[in-house]
């Protein structure tokens, strides 16, 4: 009896959830394209949420602006040049590359090849010092040995 | 040489991460600086029967101070406002940001009248395309209609004293 309330509560608990997930307009095409937009949308107030997943006060307003938009017939790309107009390429997530998002976007390739430029100058001067001769002694060997057998007077 | 590579990774790190903490995340540049200004027409808070525009303010040099009552922040700048409009260097129009007009009234009674004149953004619209996101925001716009400054967050005296009143005086001339 106890489980039978207990899973009807937790039916009943899925249908509330349900109902809040109800978009706002009618269309569920438009309401994917409002969602599919604003998931690219960075929310100002909340920097690190996209409009879409943002619940501020200003989110709510700018996706309404969105669907009202939308419902006006403009694309995608000109309610996103509406928004940068307003509040700059920062609320991209996906910001377009010119000069002052250079460092941005190139940056990640510039450490990648300074990274590897170090690891081959690297390995280069170790090769380097194996050709020049630099070798284990038969002194240093049989030290070697030692150390890894565990005995005396392989320390030092 | 290879004993100091990581103090100087280090020292990089340390030099990326302090200036890293000075920056203001909050503070996104305004693509509106050096813009014409946002066209408006709304009703004044004070008289809604009557509206004002950015039109109306042609060849004037002014400070729109974007405010609400409901805004915390706000009440820290005030002050600053009410101070600066007694000393008539320049005109502050107020923008009522998604208000109630009784609060917003209220609260000019409480705390005092800088503005010239308030207008009232109840829906935010205005708001959105003056790229307003927080709270109080000033905006100082020349004759021309163009915006030439923007301080997001409380405006200070230094801030008017430094910023905002050198700025102003340039513009008028």
């Amino acid at each position: 009896m106890k489980i039978a309330l207990f899973i009807l509560a937790l039916l009943l608990s899925a249908t509330a959830v349900a109902r809040e997930a109800v978009p706002e307009s009618a269309d569920p095409v438009l309401e994917k394209r409002v969602v599919k937009l604003t998931s690219d949308l960075r929310c100002l107030v909340c920097q690190n949420q996209s409009l879409a997943d943002s619940h501020a006060d200003l989110a709510i307003d700018l996706k309404n602006q969105v669907r009202a938009q939308m419902l006006e017939g403009k694309s995608d790309a000109e309610i996103r040049d509406y928004m940068v107009a307003r509040y700059g390429d920062f609320v991209l997530y996906d910001p377009p590359f010119k000069a002052r998002t250079v460092l941005l976007w190139a940056g990640p390739f510039v450490l990648m090849v300074i990274g590897l430029g170090g690891l081959a100058i690297y390995l280069r001067g170790r090769r380097s010092r194996v050709d020049a001769g630099e070798q284990l002694t038969p002194a240093d060997r049989a030290r070697a040995e030692k150390m890894l057998r565990g005995e005396p007077g392989g320390e030092a | 040489m290879k004993r100091f590579l990581p103090l100087a990774i280090f020292l990089v790190l340390a030099v990326f991460l302090a200036v890293g903490l000075q920056l203001n995340p909050r503070e996104v540049p305004s693509p509106l600086i050096d813009k014409p200004a946002p066209a408006f027409r709304l009703p004044q808070l004070q008289e809604p029967a009557r509206n004002l525009g950015l039109d109306d303010m042609k060849g004037k040099v002014w400070l729109l101070n974007v405010w609400a009552s409901w805004c915390v922040a706000c009440l820290d700048e005030h002050p600053v406002m009410v101070e600066y409009s007694k000393r008539n260097v320049l005109p502050i129009y107020g923008l009522n940001y998604k208000d109630k007009r009784e609060d917003a009234l209220a609260w000019l009674g409480k705390h005092g009248n800088p503005y010239t004149v308030s207008i009232q953004d109840a829906d935010g619209r205005v708001g959105i395309d003056y790229g307003v996101y927080g709270v109080p925001e000033t905006y100082l716009i020349d004759g021309n209609g163009v915006i030439r400054y923007k301080r997001i967050g409380p405006v200070t005296p230094e801030i008017f004293e430094q910023k905002i009143l050198p700025l102003a005086r340039k513009l008028q001339g």
